[in-house]
């Protein structure tokens, strides 16, 4: 784990907040809830948790983060920009024609994107394989972080790799849930609770560790414990509010997937602005 | 050449082969199949580079997609029905989007898997694949071409579909075989009619031709090996030197070798075509050649067919 400390990562929250809004608004579409609930989770792994070096991306030492849940690309990238793996200029491209930073992350264009992901359930059997592929190759110092949403959890494949990475004991993969309790269709307690998802996960024989998934004290104390637990998978469960940071999206599944106009943008942004509450 | 091998046979084989050539780099998953696609061979010998997922194709397509991320060429191997089927999504969006190194190769593909009925007769996997970008289809007409169909995959960065059967096949091909993907290969010189086959069909194609040659009907019979991508050129040299043609695939009609020769001809040299495969319909149980023979499938029908598309082939040049 390198060091940062906790005002560095707090302003690089902010301006991922203000990344968010900025290139969610400027494509006209995307998805800024389920982003702006995994800002501090985020912006803790790329500035802190996760061994990463921007200017060497296919760095063998390096952790890897896998987005499970896709749709919130514009927080992977702008921790990308603010870490420099491209200029910071190329958000205002999201979503666009000829753009790297497509609708969802794609391996394929974006460097520091280790697998592309978008289709929901997905990313934590992507996330085991690189987990075996690292045991494979005799690297103990990587671990593979993968964040999924709660509503995905829906989702059967969660649950089938669940059961492998206890199974093949992967100490090396640390899944985080982004708990925001909404999705599309509204709660995930009316839409289909998932129930106790840490629970849940140690049935499955995994470690789980809970905190405030925007308590960048709780996160970083959160990681350093996950980093000393070798023996086998384990899960953070992170409480957070879907549409963190922006005072009409919070708490409001109508924010999964629409864009803020460009007034809305403007008063989002004037709310976190240097000094502001978060 | 009466040795009568199992393409699935080929699997374990050859990866044990590869693995003693020294491609460490080769892990081979299967979800709990392993005896009967053979991948069991592999596992007994390197245990280390083989994960048995359990039950759970979608697990299977994702964590080999995740190995190839890893820099690992990753063989996926469980039935058709199950490794294209019920993991689709998996496939198309964790292996062929990312265009990652991992090879489908699955077994008990078809009909002839016979007993077990229509729920595990998989006869439309190559439709299911060979729409997907990135994806290459390979369809093995023996167990010789089975090894080199995998070989080739093993040594061609990117998605690949093994299609292979459970039943014993008579050997098309000798020893000195050696498969290239995307060639298909002519077996036999005819004038009258193209017979295009795949997989378990080529050798029934080659009966057909037998059959039509005592009729003083020569057939072309080309084994399309690669449905994706296709050998245009030889297929079009067959089809504008003969004028009609047939595909023969033990697959649907809709979808599979049939739909891609249909389109290939009806774009560059339309002749009269008939597609020879299961005729939009669901499996059932029975032995193999039982149901060759009970959906259409013989040397007989393909001669049928011949003789069909070769009488339209003559009106229309008359």
């Amino acid at each position: 784990m390198t060091t940062a400390d906790i005002p560095t990562i707090a302003r690089t929250c902010r301006q991922m907040r203000r990344d968010i809004i900025e290139m969610v608004g400027a494509a006209g579409s995307g998805h800024p809830g389920g982003s702006l609930s995994a800002v501090e989770i985020v912006a803790t792994l790329f500035g802190a948790a996760m061994e990463h070096d921007p200017a060497r991306p296919d760095l063998p030492e390096r952790d890897r983060f896998v987005l499970s849940k896709g749709h919130a690309a514009p927080v992977l990238y702008a921790a990308l920009a603010e870490s420099g793996y491209f200029p910071r200029e190329e958000l205002s491209t999201l979503r666009k024609l000829g753009s790297r930073l497509q609708g969802h992350p794609d391996a394929r264009k974006l460097p520091g994107v280790e697998v592309s992901t978008g289709s929901l359930g997905q990313g934590l059997a992507l996330a085991n394989g690189l987990a075996l592929a690292l045991r494979l190759d005799d690297n103990a110092a990587s671990t593979v972080y993968c964040l999924l949403g709660d509503g995905e959890l829906q989702e059967g494949e969660v649950w089938e790799a669940a059961m492998l990475a206890a199974h093949y004991r992967l100490g090396n993969v640390v899944a985080i849930v982004d708990l925001n309790g909404l999705q599309i269709d509204g709660p995930t307690c009316e839409v289909m609770d998932v129930g106790d998802v840490g629970a849940k996960f140690a049935a499955f024989g995994w470690e789980v560790l809970t905190c405030d998934g925007h308590s960048l004290h709780e996160l970083l104390a959160a990681f350093g414990a996950a980093r000393l637990h070798r023996g086998g998978p384990v899960v953070i469960v992170a409480r957070t509010m879907k549409g963190r940071g922006v005072s009409f999206m919070e708490g409001l599944c109508d924010w999964h997937g629409k864009a803020p106009n460009a007034e809305q943008c403007a008063t989002a942004l004037s709310e976190m602005a240097e000094g502001s509450a978060l | 050449m009466s040795d009568k091998r199992a393409t699935r046979e080929a699997l374990g084989a050859t990866l044990l082969e590869l693995a003693a050539e020294g491609r460490d780099d080769i892990v081979v998953l299967d979800a709990d199949l392993a005896k009967a696609t053979t991948t069991v061979k592999f596992a007994a010998a390197h245990p280390d580079r083989f994960f048995d997922v359990g039950i759970a194709e979608q697990n299977l397509i994702g964590t080999a997609a995740g190995l190839a991320a890893g820099g690992r060429t990753a063989f996926a191997s469980s039935f058709a029905v199950f490794a294209t089927g019920r993991a689709y999504d998996q496939v198309r969006n964790s292996v062929c989007y990312g265009n990652l190194d991992v090879k489908i190769a699955a077994t008990h593909a078809g009909i002839t898997v016979g007993p077990d009925g229509g729920s595990h007769q998989m006869v439309e996997d190559i439709a299911l694949m060979r729409v997907l970008p990135n994806m290459r289809v390979l369809v093995p007409a023996d167990y010789r071409a089975a090894a080199g169909a995998i070989r080739a995959a093993a040594s061609t960065p990117g998605p690949f579909y093994i299609r292979l059967g459970r039943p014993a096949l008579p050997a098309v091909y000798d020893d000195a075989f050696e498969f290239e993907v995307g060639r298909a290969y002519v077996l036999r010189a005819g004038t009258a009619v193209s017979l295009v086959a795949c997989g378990a069909m080529v050798t029934r194609a080659l009966d057909a031709a037998n059959l039509l040659a005592a009729e003083g009907i020569a057939a072309d019979v080309v084994d399309a090996a690669t449905i994706k991508p296709l050998d245009e050129d030889t297929i079009l040299a067959s089809v504008t030197k003969t004028g009609a043609v047939v595909t023969c695939e033990e697959h649907s009609i809709i979808g599979g070798l049939g739909s891609a020769v249909a389109e290939l001809v009806g774009e560059h040299a339309p002749v009269p075509l008939e597609r020879v495969g299961v005729r939009d319909v669901f499996g059932t149980s029975g032995e193999a050649d039982e149901l060759m023979e009970h959906f259409g499938l013989s040397a007989g029908d393909i001669a049928a067919a011949a003789r069909r598309v070769i009488a339209r082939s003559s009106l229309s040049s008359s």
